[in-house]
């Protein structure tokens, strides 16, 4: 059951094998049990009871609203929630309650999704570790997996203070899907926001071309590039989430006007024609290297030449360069650098390529203490270096898990679309996905070693 | 340099002409042209130069629409406080601003009555600054590429004594952009808190740039009260200076003849087109005297203080703003068609066409002037205050439907008794108790001769004080009808003569100018009722 796609809960629940109710409280009691994980900021248990009570009373009406009705979804907290504290993950929001619901936010609940909670982040979406926000760390499932225990913790002592971050930012939307406590989840995506915490936690993460789904309720990072993401644990999932979401908002005057029409991807999908391209800047030995190797002044040196740092301005940096007498050489400049990394896709689509293929990360998952051995900036440039480029040209990205590290931790596969492809890159992200075999997390077992670690015997204490 | 056609204004003509005071004096209604002050003062050998104003301005207008500029919320005055807010204007995070089509067409279609150039594309940016009506951070403008362009408004100057020798002037539109207005705060001293009501905040304004084409307060009161008139007469703003609904800044610098122009003050906190001339006025001597003193002129902005009649700095900021301006991600560039650009898979309804808001363009004042000036023969400066009254002209064309008087003799009426007495009592026309055909009845009347001029004053009076009576009652009633029978009026003429002897041998000696007592006795005689005319001709054929 825990591994259950979206079509095979439906199917469940029209089989009467469970209700939503009743999977409504297993989800919530496991986001009790999994509480270590901090994937949650606020939990939303007396109304995701209520909206599923409503779906079970269409179920039993037989007037479901769709493959989403009664399904457990968790949202990033930085989705506006009509009711429910908003926070970003920061001080400046504490205690904001919005008085309206984020337009994907909305399109969930009116297909009849029972909202689990708002999920943890870096604060403003700023980062690639879900850290630094002020609800505390998120962490990964996958380090108190048995397969992370086998390979790498035995090396090590057996202490909790060893935990792997989750990847950022949007952290807590990855953990939520990756423990099995909702079957989807929102999460946003400015630099690789989405695909990063779904690379690190071995699930699909999606950020669909920019104008596809509406930013209405959005708690901005970067207008041009921001993209609400989807997560979930097999891509025909993506999909139909997708189909509910996407298409034309008034309140959103950057969606495209086109209708869109919402598709199911095929189950034999033929791959033999496809050109795939591999961009070769992002080839160098050793990328998938142990964290200490020198390559990090070679992935610097090679992002110093690739990327302009105002792109990805934090506030102050922002200010700094939209001064009169900066404006011309670094806002414009980057703008143009802009728009040069986005002809460069578009020269490559047109010339027969289908679709791009590269990591979506430099490693597996850092430990929390080796990731934070360098600061929020760096660390932001040095993680996004295979999924910034795409938010520069609005095009549509996905992260598919492909196999397990030698320390036992996700390692996933990026492919990048032309813009508006995004079908055809599911569909190719499914292929892909049939062809991989990748395990599953045990839910119990992971449960178990956290309860071992925390035995009173144990004199660990916990970050 | 493009000025010298239109550096020297009427007065300063005027003023080299004739002689003038030394300084400035401000005169009520009006302030004289201080270049005139400068030529007076350069004939004392004060000083050998000529200064010369140069003024230009920046109107904000409030655009008259049913919602705001980027949200839906209502647009009205003198609500509640804080009771038109929408998410968006009280910058909820996650919200994000939408363009309102109608006044969109608001600005194409006052672009268009100032002949400008209508942009096909223009953006939005953002011009950050931080004030507590701002929730937001930024105000959403059009800095980078306006909705217009490279226009110029036409108005006229009245000069001369009796303020009826009539200049044409033009001053040029540098451009028209839209943009956000910001909310409002109020101080509150007493409790040391200042409070804000967000109900103006994202209401839409047209910013109308006007070149420094003018040289003195008179030219850029005229032209404002013309912008004025042409925006009312669009629907696209009411105008109203004193409700803040049209808000005036004036740049103000001075400059020798031949000489490059000089360092510019911005003067604002003016709320009527009577105040911006006295500000602008005062600001240009205020700059003459200090250069003239050998000081320097700021660059700063000034507030025009209405009690004092002066200007005062405003130089609380250490150096020039930075707004750190970016272009509006949310919003994409706006493009406006034509017939020609529209392709006719488009609906209609989505876009916005120049052409098709060019053929909805009502009678500029300016053309109604020029078509009342040659209907109906009346003179140009009559025809300007006509239109220059909200609803007297159409009183005025009403009042000639009904009556088979003379427009030339109609006119006077209107603009002398009738506006007088609004003016008076402080009403607008649609509050005038006499209505058009009550005036035309009494010009009727006073057309076929039923009453004499001076009876008809009086029962114009009458009518004012509305006692509901027509023209015809009260004439009836107060006996003021011209006297029809001749061999009455004979007969009183008659009795005159007999009455006069001594008048009537004067008369009878040559002196005809003596006629004008026997005619006055008559008038006594019948109380007002005798037509002079007709008293005339009836003793002169008596008497000679």
């Amino acid at each position: 059951m825990w591994g259950w796609t979206l079509r095979e809960i439906t199917r469940a629940f029209q089989e009467g094998r469970i209700s939503p109710t009743e999977l409504c409280q297993r989800c919530l009691s496991l986001i009790r049990k999994t509480a270590f994980l901090n994937a949650y900021i606020t939990v939303t248990e007396e109304l995701a009871m209520q909206q599923a009570t409503a779906a079970e009373q269409r179920l039993q009406r037989g007037k479901c609203f769709g493959p989403l009705d009664g399904v457990p979804i968790a949202v990033k907290d930085n989705f506006s929630t009509a009711g429910i504290e908003t926070t970003c993950a920061s001080n400046m929001l504490k205690g904001y309650i919005p008085p309206f619901n984020a337009t994907v936010v909305q399109r969930l609940l009116d297909q009849g999704a029972v909202l689990m909670g708002k999920t943890n982040l870096d604060e403003f979406a700023m980062g690639s570790g879900s850290i630094d926000g002020i609800f505390g760390p998120v962490r990964n499932p996958w380090g108190y997996s048995e397969q992370y225990r086998e390979r790498f913790a035995h090396d090590q002592k057996l202490e909790d203070s060893n935990w792997v971050i989750a990847g950022g930012s949007s952290g807590g939307s990855a953990v939520a899907v990756a423990s099995q406590t909702c079957f989807a989840s929102l999460g946003s995506d400015t630099g690789g926001s989405t695909r990063n915490p779904a690379a690190h936690c071995g699930i699909v993460g999606f950020k669909s071309s920019y104008g596809l789904l509406s930013r209405h309720g959005l708690i901005p990072l970067v207008n041009s590039m921001d993209v609400p993401g989807i997560m979930t644990r097999c891509v025909d999932d993506i999909s139909t989430v997708l189909g509910t979401l996407a298409g034309h908002d008034p309140k959103d005057s950057t969606t495209i006007q086109d209708p869109f029409e919402p598709f199911e991807l095929p189950d034999e999908i033929d791959v033999r024609n496809l050109n795939v391209g591999i961009p070769k800047i992002f080839l160098f030995k050793g990328h998938r290297s142990e964290i200490e190797s020198s390559t990090e002044a070679l992935y610097a040196a090679t992002r110093h030449e690739g990327f302009n740092d105002a792109v990805r301005g934090r506030i102050l940096a922002g200010n700094y360069f939209l001064l009169k007498q900066n404006y011309d050489n670094f806002f414009v400049k980057a703008q143009k650098v802009r728009r040069l990394i986005a002809n460069d896709f578009l020269k490559v689509f047109g010339s027969g390529i289908d679709v791009l293929l590269t990591p979506t990360t430099l490693s597996d998952a850092f430990t929390y203490h080796e990731f934070i051995k360098e600061d929020n900036r760096t660390r932001s440039a040095q993680e996004d270096i295979f999924t910034q480029s795409v938010n520069l040209a609005g095009l549509p990205a996905v992260t598919v898990p492909t196999a397990l590290s030698e320390r036992g931790l996700p390692l996933s596969i990026q492919f990048i679309g032309r813009a508006f492809c995004d079908k055809q890159l599911l569909t190719i992200a499914k292929w892909f996905e049939q062809q991989m075999n990748f395990p599953h997390i045990n839910i119990q077992g992971l449960l178990n070693h956290y309860n071992e670690l925390h035995k009173p015997h144990n004199s660990v204490g916990a970050i | 340099m493009a000025l010298p056609l239109l550096g020297l204004c009427a007065w300063c003509r005027g003023a080299l002409v004739s002689r003038t005071a030394n300084r400035l004096t401000v005169v009520r209604g009006s302030a004289r042209c201080p270049t005139a002050a400068a030529a007076a003062a350069a004939r004392d050998g004060r000083s050998k130069s000529k200064w010369m104003g140069v003024v230009g301005l920046e109107v904000h207008a409030q655009l008259c629409s049913n919602s705001k500029l980027f949200s839906g919320s209502r647009v009205q005055f003198s609500a509640p406080p804080n009771a038109l807010v929408s998410f968006l204007d009280a910058s909820l995070p996650g919200t994000l601003p939408v363009l309102n089509k109608h006044c969109v067409e608001a600005a194409v279609m006052t672009g268009l009555a100032l002949n400008c150039t209508i942009n096909k594309k223009s953006m939005f940016d953002r011009k950050h600054y931080f004030y507590a009506d701002l929730p937001v951070g930024y105000q959403i403008t059009q800095q980078r590429c306006p909705i217009a362009i490279n226009g110029n408004l036409a108005y006229s100057l009245y000069v001369g004594r009796n303020r009826n020798h009539m200049i044409p002037k033009l001053v040029r539109i540098q451009q028209i952009q839209l943009e956000q207005d910001s909310g409002r705060s109020l101080h509150d001293d007493a409790r040391s808190q200042t409070l804000i009501d967000l109900n103006r905040a994202g209401i839409g304004l047209m910013e109308i740039v006007m070149k420094p084409d003018m040289c003195c307060g008179d030219e850029a009161a005229a032209a404002v009260r013309e912008l004025q008139l042409i925006l009312q007469t669009l629907g696209t703003c009411h105008g109203n200076m004193a409700e803040g609904q049209l808000r005036v800044d004036a740049n103000v610098s001075v400059h020798q003849h031949g000489r490059p122009y000089g360092v510019r003050a911005e003067v604002k906190n003016i709320n009527s087109p009577r105040f911006l001339a006295r500000a602008i006025d005062y600001e240009i001597q205020r700059q003459i005297d200090i250069l003239e003193n050998g000081g320097k002129i700021l660059n700063e902005t000034r507030a025009f203080d209405y009690k004092t009649g002066q200007t005062i700095s405003l130089r609380d900021k250490e150096g020039k703003q930075d707004y750190r301006f970016m272009p509006e991600p949310n919003l994409p560039p706006l493009a406006i068609f034509d017939n020609e650009t529209l392709s006719s898979n488009v609906n209609p309804q989505q876009v916005v066409n120049i052409d098709h808001i060019r053929e909805l363009l009502p009678e500029l004042p300016d053309a109604k002037r020029k078509r009342l000036v040659e209907k109906y023969g009346i003179l140009a400066e009559h025809s300007f205050t006509l239109v220059n009254e909200d609803g007297l002209v159409q009183f005025f064309e009403t009042v000639l439907e009904q009556t088979e008087a003379n427009p030339k003799k109609v006119i006077g009426w209107i603009l002398n008794d009738f506006l007088a007495l609004l003016k008076q009592n402080n009403l607008s026309v649609n509050q005038s108790p006499i209505t058009p055909p009550a005036l035309a009845e009494l010009l009727t009347l006073l057309e076929k001769g039923f009453i004499s001029s001076s009876a008809a004053k009086q029962v114009f009076v009458e009518l004012w004080e509305g006692e509901g009576k027509s023209a015809v009652q009260i004439v009836e009633q107060k006996e003021l009808g011209l006297i029809q029978d001749h061999r009455k009026l004979e007969q009183i003429c008659q009795r005159v003569i007999e009455d006069h002897p001594s008048e009537v041998s004067e008369i009878q000696q040559g002196n005809w100018k003596v006629l004008n007592k026997l005619i006055g006795q008559v008038q006594r005689a019948t109380h007002g009722r005798a037509a002079p005319t007709v008293v005339k001709f009836i003793l002169e054929k008596k008497l000679s």
